[in-house]
């Protein structure tokens, strides 16, 4: 709730790169966009890369995005680039395999939809 | 109250929402991907993401819900308008009111009546008042049981109600969205508003705590 929160130190430190907020609240559009910033923040928390070294990456992915679209282009996503960013972390540091990640995600788009619905009773 | 494995997918089917484009989709997928993949080999867990998730909604998240509430604790005439057009009574303390097309009504926690709001289909939530919807709120059990057997789910959650305190259920859709009124913490009648606001809790804006009152 205040400035001073240490949760809020590493986002700080993020500068102009720092995730969009509204109303001074992180902003998130949707579900996957809260998770992969819980993942980064987690493995950073348990000492699985320095918050440097996702820095580093963040930079690099929002940079060549904006060098390829132009800064002013409206198709910007920043979780988009926080996920290519963790991406390429996670593989540099021998977590994930890009061809095991590849295969993972055409495995869980080929679930048939309403899969994860139960039925509702009808009274 | 325990939970089932949750895949955070945003939902589309059958009722109205925010359309996903296939690159939405694709990211979605991918960063399910990661998490399943990273939570196999070990080097994370999955309550560990919850927790860090959960500590930035609680932190940043429910704001500006309880700051409407400190004020229609404060003000009886602002929480009259409040419970008749909760869209124009939040306006006027300059806070979003999210999607113009989905009216969200705040229901009146009394001494009698416990109001508490689902989303049996998805996990609609009041967002631009709560922030993120907490996981729980997503999970098949929360949403099929707490319609079932609401007391018995509020008790898992530390608040357990007296027999005769009705209990109402309201189920959010993409058409009406729901916020808690609590009842004002007894004890705080010295209290500021901004003192006020800082007893208010995403659990009680959504049903299954009362304000004041700290779950851990």
């Amino acid at each position: 709730m205040s400035e001073g929160n240490p949760a809020a130190q590493p986002l700080a430190a993020l500068g102009a790169h720092a995730p969009p907020r509204k109303n001074g609240e992180l902003h998130f559009d949707e579900p996957w966009e809260s998770r992969v910033f819980g993942l980064t923040m987690s493995l950073h928390e348990a000492g699985a890369f320095a918050w440097s070294e996702f820095q580093r990456e963040l930079i690099v992915s929002i940079g060549a995005w904006e060098r390829a679209h132009g800064a002013t282009d409206v198709g910007f996503r920043y979780w988009q680039r926080w996920l290519e960013a963790f991406e390429r972390l996670a593989t540099r540091k021998g977590l994930i395999a890009p061809a095991a990640l590849d295969a993972r995600a055409d495995e869980l788009a080929a679930r048939p939809p309403g899969w994860d619905h139960q039925r509702r009773d009808v009274g | 109250m325990s939970h089932e494995h949750d895949h955070d997918d945003d939902h589309e089917h059958g009722h109205a929402h925010e359309p996903r484009d296939a690159e939405a989709a694709r990211l979605a997928l991918r960063a399910e991907a990661l998490e399943a993949l990273l939570v196999e080999r070990g080097v994370v867990q999955r309550e560990s993401i919850d927790a860090i998730v959960a500590r930035y909604e609680n932190e940043i998240g429910p704001l500006n819900g309880a700051r409407v509430v400190a004020r229609a604790w404060s003000d009886a005439g602002f929480k009259q308008r409040l419970l008749s057009d909760a869209r124009a009574a939040i306006a006027e303390l300059s806070l979003p009111t999210g999607d113009q097309a989905t009216p969200i009504v705040v229901i009146e926690n009394t001494p009698g009546v416990h109001n508490v709001v689902v989303c049996t289909l998805c996990s609609c939530y009041p967002s631009s008042l709560l922030g993120l919807p907490p996981r729980w709120y997503k999970s098949p059990p929360y949403r099929a049981r707490v319609v079932r057997e609401p007391r018995a789910v509020l008790r898992e959650f530390g608040l357990d109600l007296p027999e005769t305190t009705e209990l109402r259920v309201w189920d959010s859709s993409a058409e009406l969205r729901y916020m808690v009124l609590p009842e004002r913490p007894p004890g705080s009648e010295s209290a500021s508003e901004q003192e006020l606001a800082a007893l208010v809790s995403r659990d009680s804006l959504i049903g299954v705590a009362q304000a004041g009152q700290r779950r851990e």
